[in-house]
């Protein structure tokens, strides 16, 4: 039997990033397979270079609309790795309240996506449904759906207001009752069962081999999370537990992500409860000659960045290393062997960052909010009629 | 093994190999090694130690071009950078691909992006810039220079 050449990419409905695969199959079977990257570099390491230090939170929050917090968390660590200061109780706090908001909508991001890629859209909608609940309380908290602005060297930008957290609280335990059900409807699925056992298995011993990072390493037994190894923020003074699993398959990554995103829930409950009092910045002062080191735990992995300052205003070197960078390669010992049909899920399965910065705009006069859900629908319903009749006319 | 062990193991291991050696805070060591011994050293780490590759990074500080390979011991909450310096005329040095396949990547991205050769890297294909970018320009490199005048650039909004 020949050999054929299955391309998926750099533009493919499935990889909503450009990034090209090629599969080489035998039959229904992948035998081998590579990646070409690069079709979205846009030199960021090098940009960064030309930007002051309170300008680049700016420009790292933008290499990903998911991930919009753990580049600059793990910036601004970084920056404070090189100053040595010690960061207000209160801002570590928050931090941490966004970082895990900005884990559960990512986690939930991929678990709509995986449906949808499994052509299980039901799941899809459900769970967008439900990511758009905790992207109103990330508003309430930023200000921002994503790109929250939250993060400079030495504290955070913006306060929480008493106020709202009764509120967020509220929501946020509304949130847990739907994914309780959710759960068990993904969970507890035969389908979904059948479909993802089994496939896409990462061994342990190539998880560490590869360096995989995050869940797609901590579903094949790899009990590593930076959050709980090198403690930062408010993980250490709340409640969670790490989730690990051992088989390394899709549903494994799976149970990984959805169990994570109720740890993700108590742990930015527990701080709204115990956020301290006190100022939220620590007015860092000129950064000194040095380099350091900062890692945060991004819903992908470890999101790794190096600073090097010679005692100017802009870093000399920004060396940023998104977790997807080490996840992607372990596609080679997880892809190979599969059948060309899981092999979509199988590449899907270390959830490589995608862009979603789509948002709807509510107006409101005087606080009154002019349309709701059901009255956007009827607006979108009579603008496809309107079409329609423009089309006919013409 | 505690933190102490460690850096006393390495001290006494590879005594030769070590040009300085910086411990800068509770959780990151800084050591500078001698280019030649960075394959045995980072086997060593990797494989002995139980340490995560991180990743590798290349800055050229006009002098030399100084690639820092980032080792995470995670039960100990210790992150080592092994520094190494090599020649800015004709960066050479010993690829990692053969210890562990998490160095691929990162040794292709340094290769078109520092112009840094990596001896026994099986795979020399160019990762993120595009095929149209000419050889031997090296856009991390502190002499680069915008070689493209043609370009249509972003209007900037």
């Amino acid at each position: 039997m020949a050999k054929t050449i299955i391309p998926i990419g750099p533009f493919h409905p499935l990889q909503e990033e450009p990034e090209y695969f090629s599969l080489t199959v035998e039959g229904e079977t992948v035998v081998d397979v590579d990646v070409e990257l690069g079709y979205n570099h846009r030199g960021i390491e090098k940009l960064s270079e030309s930007k002051t230090y309170d300008q680049v939170p700016f420009v790292v929050e933008r290499i990903c609309g998911i991930c919009s917090t753990s580049h600059p968390y793990a910036y601004v660590k970084a920056v404070e790795d090189i100053s040595g200061c010690t960061i207000p109780e209160r801002a570590e706090y928050i931090r941490t309240i966004i970082a895990e908001g900005e884990r559960i909508h990512s986690h939930l991001l991929w678990l709509g996506l995986a449906g949808h890629f499994l052509g299980y859209n039901t799941v899809y909608m459900w769970v967008w449904k439900l990511r758009e609940e905790i992207l109103d309380v990330m508003e309430i908290l930023s200000g921002n759906r994503n790109n929250y602005a939250m993060f400079k060297p030495g504290g955070v930008r913006r306060d929480i207001r008493e106020e709202d957290i009764p509120f967020v609280i509220k929501k946020i335990d509304s949130i847990v009752k739907t994914l309780d059900m959710l759960k068990k409807a993904i969970l507890d699925d035969p389908v979904l069962h059948a479909r993802l056992k089994g496939i896409g298995i990462l061994k342990r011993e190539d998880a560490i081999d590869y360096s995989a990072l995050g869940p797609t390493s901590r579903a094949s037994g790899v009990a590593k999370d930076v959050r709980k190894d090198a403690p930062y923020g408010a993980y250490d003074k709340v409640e969670w537990k790490m989730i690990v699993t051992e088989k390394g398959d899709v549903f494994d990554k799976v149970v990984v992500r959805v169990l994570e995103v109720f740890e993700s829930i108590s742990i930015m409950k527990s701080c709204l409860l115990s956020l301290p009092k006190g100022p939220i910045d620590a007015n860092l002062a000129d950064i000194v000659p040095g380099e350091g080191i900062g890692v945060h735990e991004a819903p992908r992995g470890e999101t790794f960045h190096y600073v090097r300052s010679d005692g100017s205003n802009r870093p000399t070197r920004h060396k940023v290393r998104a977790p997807t960078f080490m996840n992607l390669p372990t596609c080679k010992s997880t892809v190979i062997g599969a059948a060309i049909a899981d092999a979509a899920i199988i590449l899907a399965s270390i959830d490589p960052c995608y862009c979603c910065t789509e948002r709807l705009a509510v107006c409101r006069i005087d606080g009154k909010r002019m349309m709701n859900g059901g009255e956007l629908i009827r607006l979108s319903v009579e603008k496809t009629e309107k079409l329609k009749k423009e089309m006919g006319r013409r | 093994m505690t933190r102490e062990e460690i850096v006393t193991t390495l001290k006494s291991r590879y005594s030769g190999q070590i040009i300085d050696f910086l411990d800068k805070s509770k959780s990151r060591i800084y050591m500078e090694i001698k280019p030649e011994s960075l394959r045995t050293i980072a086997a060593y780490v990797f494989k002995e130690l139980e340490a995560r590759f991180n990743t590798a990074s290349g800055v050229d500080n006009r002098f030399h071009i100084e690639i820092l390979y980032h080792f995470t011991i995670d039960s100990i909450n210790l992150l080592i950078s092994f520094r190494v310096k090599v020649n800015r005329e004709n960066p050479v040095i010993d690829s990692l691909t053969s210890v562990f396949k998490g160095a691929d990547f990162i040794e292709r991205e340094m290769h078109e992006l520092l112009g840094i050769e990596f001896t026994g890297q099986p795979d020399k294909r160019r990762l993120l810039l595009s095929d149209q970018w000419p050889e031997g320009v090296h856009p991390l490199r502190s002499d680069y220079k915008e070689w493209d005048s043609d370009a249509i650039r972003d209007r900037g909004v």
